[in-house]
């Protein structure tokens, strides 16, 4: 429709009204949207943070009615926990389907070829999932339930069978062929090795060891047996997988025997373990073998490791965990991780963490006394004999080794003589115990920060004083944008000097360092009062507020001097070496890139920051405050310190707050300067690492969905809150302090 | 009177004028320093023949000064060097690099000045530049052409030599990455195609016999280059010359490792500057090479610009809309107010931050998704799941948003009401003042933005780090191959590569001329960006403060 000059078209204002709402309602939208993204950043963060602190959780799956009621030696579970296996005394393997639809039934029964009557029965460590059973003869067979895993027709068919790891050669223990009562055993890589008490009474350790024939090819054993003399009657036994030690229980004993070298046994330590008023009942190891579980009757179970001492490495007591009071506790371990649960004969289920010493869940899951128990491969779900019944229990226990305590106390790991702050969060082993301290990576940001900041804070601020206070305006022109683009220099190039340039340049001429710290106020002073010294004509040539031109050279001049005696000093003072004098006369390590490095560097990098905001701050005091202050007879200097400063102290604060903020989540300076070893010292000679270069060097490397991962995210998410809470505090200082000024 | 002079504070004001001075010293003696080591090293320094005697076996050593240091006689001393027959309090040490690096255990030496019998710049000393092992320095015994010793014009016919090997080389090198790359590319998408028609089910007899006809058709197109390059190579390998290195011994090195020859010793001042530009240009336009210790930083420049466009590209339209609805549409309350000092401090939060956000949430969360929607037939290995450059460009948007936000909000501030009201009592609607008068008149505030958004996004390196940066990467995400532009690769970046150079590779002292390089090139760049984000805001102040009066 055509417009008429007459006759205005309210049809094109319309259209127009609805262009305005419309772009009102899209910006809008988009504005909001933007924002939201921003508040994603934190809430993305706590998502990921927060299953860390969630508690463990365990749920019944399916219960499976046994058919007979047999005695099981052993069960376990596949690595999808879709079947669940069960050894019985008589040699049958019954494997049950315990997920999805067939849940509960029987799949298929298979029987351990064995040469003998069965006598007893063991199982390794969980890790390696082998059973064993020993004989009449002397002899014991191992088996290892296995699955093979297919894909007909692009579904997944998991089906059962029996393995044998010695290809189904059963292991003559004893040479007396007498039956085998109790035994534990271990095969892992290339050591196999078994620890049996026999019919007669006799205690035997006998190693395996497989030699190829050089001519035949043909597999040889060598074995090597030992007795050991026990006193009392024997109750349990216990072996390390790489079969290094060896444990037996006899009452409230447990007898330690170093068997590294087959040849040579040796009884190395008894620990008269029970607790007071208590005796010992059950003993398990560890995921990794290097702990030692012990349960008493009352309920309590302690840990025991290998300490250094003054009398070599030696078992000492670690650490207890009450658990429910009953007078039969059985311990069980995880395949990698330090968690282990512990049953009793009323059923009741608990769940700890040693590392954390975390209590992680209790409950009661049967009637009746829990008869056999297992952990599945991926630790999430569990297996119950107990009341006849098979019952499959899920556990959702992701990170048991997260605790507030863990992160931020002391805590004393596996192997080190006392408890300490440790971040050492991987390690080639599966069964590595992970070490989450945040406290040396947090120490390390503050000593960081802190060295930076005694760098800055005097140069920037004075300089930010003078700048904006002293300074001939001309000269602040170019000045302060010339400062202000250092803050745009990337960091990356800040840290390689710092690494490649300034850290040999201070190990090499350290003496220059300490000189300029002290000629350099000497010679400005100097340079002041000879100033005054010189003819007023002089005086007058350069105009009031270039002080920091002429001082110029006289930093340079210093500066060459410093270096240039350095060498000089060194030799007088130090024997020519002053990384060794350092070492040996005063005791201090000196690292090539440490602190000082750092916090030269750093602070370079903050400078800007705060010389900015506090130049500003200084530089907007009204000036009517100061010339009244002059008026009244105060001195240039009194003024400003009395009158500005006092008035722009606000702002001075917002801009340390502000650079310290920057200096904390300083990231590629700290990982280029520093050798980013989690130490804990404030010497300024040694290194630290950081929250964030700690991020940067194992975020690539980090599992998804892992502790570590997550502990990772913590820290990203503590620093994001820490920077973003100092930020806001400086700014909303700032604001304030604009109104203040604005009102003056 | 001195009392009196330091009451009066007089010595306090020169100690604050000091911290200027100490200021103002660093950020140019560092600019100068990174300038100054930076383009030095493109400058063909004269190459030194030594006579050595005396703490060391007796020895001719050749190579080029790199480094000179005083250190004191006492430590030298302590070291186990006889030196008693010098009174001085230090010894010049000299750092020699000699090259060669297959034939001697280090290519970078130490030597006492004390030990120099007799020094030397021989004119007819020649240095090679190598695709392997770094410099060769020598003297030019004999050129051999195919098989047969060059007689006449021996040197004339080197420097023809060198060049016709570089460019087949070059031939054979285009080859390979072209026509050659393109045939894998295919037949990797092919590959991915049939897994994608099993995974559907779909792989008819028909579409199986398709692609059987394509990938016999393409092998036989690879086999025709193939033999090609193979032919290229060949001839590359046609010519040799025999250098007398400084052990005295003859040593043949094939021209199609070499990549360049020259003679410092003998060079004009205008051939020096003639050999600088060359060597500068060859920085910025070769690839790298030698796990990055020699060559140039071509893919490392490529990668960043566009990764940096990328970036501007997002991060422009949401920081524009964003910070009009902050300071047009939202009402002026506290809340504005609070989310306007958030999005401040977002600015402050650490780089790193932004990257383990970009990991977790557009890596592994987004990216995750993206492949499982769109990729299944590429799993199990990722193709948007992993670290790349949109994640990268996705990530530093995020960073850098805060920057476009303020700059675009404070040039929206700057537009006098009066214009506005002007607009409004004419009859245009707020929509229309918006888009005729206040977005044009705030461009160059958003442009400053940009800018700065643009070089700030430049430098960094932490978040880089997780979400997409690599120290080498095989392609470039631009290339010749459907779709060409491969948002999932990953890249090289100016930041990272000298943090790679210079921290991870295996030979620091090679390295370290070209990180300072490297670093000149990017502070100049970012330094560049910063002063005309500063120009242009200058400029627009001082406009809008002519039209308020």
């Amino acid at each position: 429709m055509s417009s008429n000059p007459q006759q205005p078209s309210f049809r094109t204002d319309r259209s127009r009204l609805f262009k305005d709402r419309f772009a009102q309602f899209g910006i809008s939208a988009g504005g909001v949207m933007v924002l939201i993204a921003l508040l994603l950043i934190f809430f993305y963060l706590l998502y990921v943070v927060q299953p860390i602190f969630e508690s463990a959780k365990v749920e019944k799956r399916v219960d499976v009615t046994l058919s007979s009621a047999q005695q099981y030696v052993g069960i376990g579970i596949e690595e999808q926990t879709e079947i669940a296996y069960l050894l019985s005394r008589t040699g049958h393997v019954d494997f049950y389907q315990v997920k999805g639809q067939q849940a509960g039934g029987l799949i298929e029964r298979l029987s351990v070829n064995l040469d003998g009557q069965v006598t007893s029965a063991a199982k390794s460590a969980p890790f390696l999932g082998q059973y064993a059973y020993g004989l009449d003869n002397g002899q014991v067979q191992l088996v290892k339930p296995s699955f093979l895993v297919t894909f007909p027709g692009n579904e997944r068919v998991i089906s059962p069978r029996l393995s044998y790891p010695l290809d189904g050669k059963q292991l003559l223990v004893d040479e007396q062929e007498k039956a085998i009562k109790r035994f534990a055993f271990s095969h892992y890589e290339d050591k196999t090795a078994v620890i049996a008490l026999t019919a007669d009474k006799r205690l035997i350790f006998a190693s395996f060891v497989a030699e190829e024939n050089m001519f035949s090819g043909e597999v040889e054993w060598v074995v090597e047996r030992t007795e050991l003399e026990i006193d009392g009657r024997i109750d349990e036994l216990l072996i390390t997988p790489d079969t290094t030690r060896t444990f037996v229980r006899s009452a409230n004993q447990v007898y330690i025997f170093d068997t590294r070298y087959p040849s040579d046994v040796e009884q190395i330590q008894v620990l008269a373990a029970n607790e007071e008023n208590a005796n010992l009942v059950g003993t398990s190891l560890l995921a990794g073998a290097n702990s030692l579980m012990l349960a008493n009757d009352n309920g309590e179970v302690s840990q025991w490791f290998e300490v250094n001492s003054d009398t070599g490495r030696k078992f000492q007591k670690i650490r207890a965990f009450e658990t429910s009071k009953n007078s039969d506790v059985d311990i069980y371990s995880e395949y990698y991780r330090r968690t282990f649960f512990t049953t009793n004969n009323s059923g009741d289920l608990g769940l700890y963490y040693t590392t954390s010493e975390a209590h992680l869940w209790q409950g009661k899951v049967s009637e009746g006394a829990i008869k056999s128990f297992a952990v599945s491969p991926r630790s999430n779900a569990v297996l119950i004999v107990a009341d006849d019944k098979l019952s499959v229990f899920d556990v959702h226990n992701e990170h048991p080794e997260v605790t507030w305590s863990a992160l931020w106390q002391e805590v004393w790991y596996e192997g080190y003589p006392e408890p300490d702050y440790i971040w050492q969060s991987t390690s080639a082993s599966d069964d590595f115990e992970s070490k989450f301290s945040l406290v040396p990576i947090s120490f390390g940001t503050i000593k960081a920060a802190m060295y930076a900041m005694l760098f800055a804070v005097p140069i920037a601020l004075s300089a930010a004083v003078y700048t904006a206070y002293f300074m001939s305006s001309e000269l602040r022109r170019v000045v302060k944008p010339t400062v202000e683009i250092m803050e745009a220099l990337p960091t990356v190039i800040l840290g390689f000097l710092a690494g490649l340039w300034l850290a040999p340049l201070i190990e090499t001429h350290l003496p220059a360092i300490v000189a300029l710290l002290l000629l350099l106020p000497a010679a400005m002073i100097g340079t002041a009062f000879l100033w005054t010294k010189l003819p007023e004509k002089i005086q007058h040539v350069i105009p009031e507020g270039w002080h920091s031109i002429l001082l110029i050279p006289v930093v340079l001049i210093v500066g060459w001097v410093s270096f240039a005696i350095s060498g000089s000093v060194e030799d007088w003072m130090f024997d020519g070496n002053v990384r060794q004098y350092l070492t040996n006369e005063l005791g201090l390590t000196f690292d090539q890139r440490n602190s000082l490095v750092v916090g030269i560097a750093m602070g370079f990098a903050v400078i800007p920051t705060i010389f900015s905001i506090a130049e500003d701050a200084v530089f907007s005091v009204p000036k009517h405050l100061s010339n009244g202050s002059l008026a009244l007879g105060a001195t240039q200097w009194q003024t400003l310190v009395r009158v500005v400063l006092l008035t722009a102290s606000p702002g001075i604060f917002s801009a340390v707050m502000m650079g310290l903020g920057r200096a904390v989540g300083e990231t590629m300076i700290v990982l280029m300067a520093t050798g980013n070893t989690p130490i804990m010292d404030w010497s300024i000679f040694q290194g630290m690492r950081t929250l964030a270069a700690n991020i940067a060097v194992e975020m690539p490397e980090s599992e998804v969905g892992s502790s570590h991962y997550r502990i990772l995210f913590l820290a990203a998410f503590v620093l994001f809150i820490f920077t973003f809470v100092f930020n806001t505090v400086a700014e909303f200082v700032r604001q304030q302090l604009r109104e203040k000024y604005s009102s003056m | 009177m001195v009392k009196q002079w330091f009451k009066s504070g007089s010595p306090w004001i020169w100690m604050t004028g000091g911290a200027v001075s100490i200021s103002l010293i660093s950020v140019l003696g560092l600019l100068a320093m990174i300038a100054w080591k930076g383009l030095s090293f493109f400058w063909p320094s004269q190459v030194v023949e030594m006579h050595l005697d005396g703490s060391v076996a007796k020895q001719v050593v050749i190579g080029e000064i790199y480094d000179r240091e005083q250190v004191p006689k006492s430590r030298l001393e302590a070291a186990g060097y006889d030196l008693s027959a010098y009174d001085q309090e230090f010894i010049e040490r000299l750092l020699i690099k000699t090259g060669n690096r297959e034939y001697v255990e280090l290519d970078f030496r130490w030597v006492l000045s004390t030990d120099i019998q007799q020094q030397s710049t021989p004119a007819n000393l020649a240095v090679f530049e190598r695709s392997k092992n770094g410099n060769f320095y020598g003297y030019v015994e004999q050129v051999i052409e195919d098989g047969k010793v060059v007689e006449n014009n021996a040197i004339e016919r080197l420097y023809e030599f060198v060049e016709r090997a570089v460019e087949l080389n070059d031939e054979a090198l285009d080859l390979q990455n072209g026509d050659i790359g393109h045939i894998n590319y295919e037949l990797e998408r092919m590959r991915l195609k049939e897994k994608g028609y099993v995974l559907d089910n779909a792989l008819t007899d028909e579409r199986m016999a398709e692609l059987q006809t394509r990938r016999a058709q393409l092998r036989e197109e690879y086999k025709v280059l193939e033999e090609r390059l193979f032919e290229l190579r060949k001839q590359a390998k046609r010519d040799q010359v025999i250098v007398r290195d400084m052990r005295g011994e003859l040593v043949t090195l094939p021209l199609y490792q070499v990549l360049d020859v020259w003679f410092p010793n003998n060079m004009s001042y205008f051939a020096k500057v003639g050999h600088y530009i060359s060597q500068i240009g060859k920085f910025i336009s070769d690839d790298p090479r030698e796990a990055n210790t020699e060559g140039g930083v071509f893919p490392a420049i490529f990668g960043t610009v566009f990764m940096v466009m990328l970036m501007a590209v997002i991060v422009t339209p949401f920081g524009v809309v964003a910070a009009i609805y902050l300071h047009e549409y939202a009402a002026k309350n506290a809340v504005t107010k609070m989310i306007r000092i958030a999005v401040i401090n977002l600015a402050g939060v650490p780089s790193i931050v932004y990257g383990v956000f970009g990991l977790g949430f557009f890596v592994y969360m987004l990216g995750g998704s993206i492949d499982q929607l769109f990729y299944p037939e590429a799993a199990p290995s990722p193709v948007f799941g992993t670290p790349g450059v949109i994640w990268s460009a996705l990530t530093l948007a995020i960073l850098t948003l805060p920057v476009v936000i303020v700059s675009t909000e404070e040039g929206l501030s700057r537009i006098p009401s009066t214009v506005r009201h002007g607009s409004l009592a004419l009859g245009a609607t707020k929509a229309e003042t918006l888009w005729r008068i206040v977005v044009p008149m705030a461009s160059p505030a958003i442009m400053t933005g940009l800018i700065l958004a643009v070089a700030r996004a430049a430098g960094e390196v932490a978040p880089l780090m997780l979400v997409g940066v690599v120290k080498m990467a095989p392609t470039l995400p631009l290339d010749g191959n459907f779709p060409y532009i491969h948002l999932d690769r990953k890249f090289m970046h100016l930041g990272f590569h000298i943090y790679d150079v210079g921290f991870q590779s295996p030979n620091v002292e090679a390295a370290r001329p070209l990180v300072y390089a490297t670093a000149f090139l990017l502070v100049t760049v970012i330094i560049a960006l910063n002063i005309t984000a500063i120009g242009i805001r200058n400029h627009l102040r001082e406009k809008f403060r002519s039209l308020e009066h």
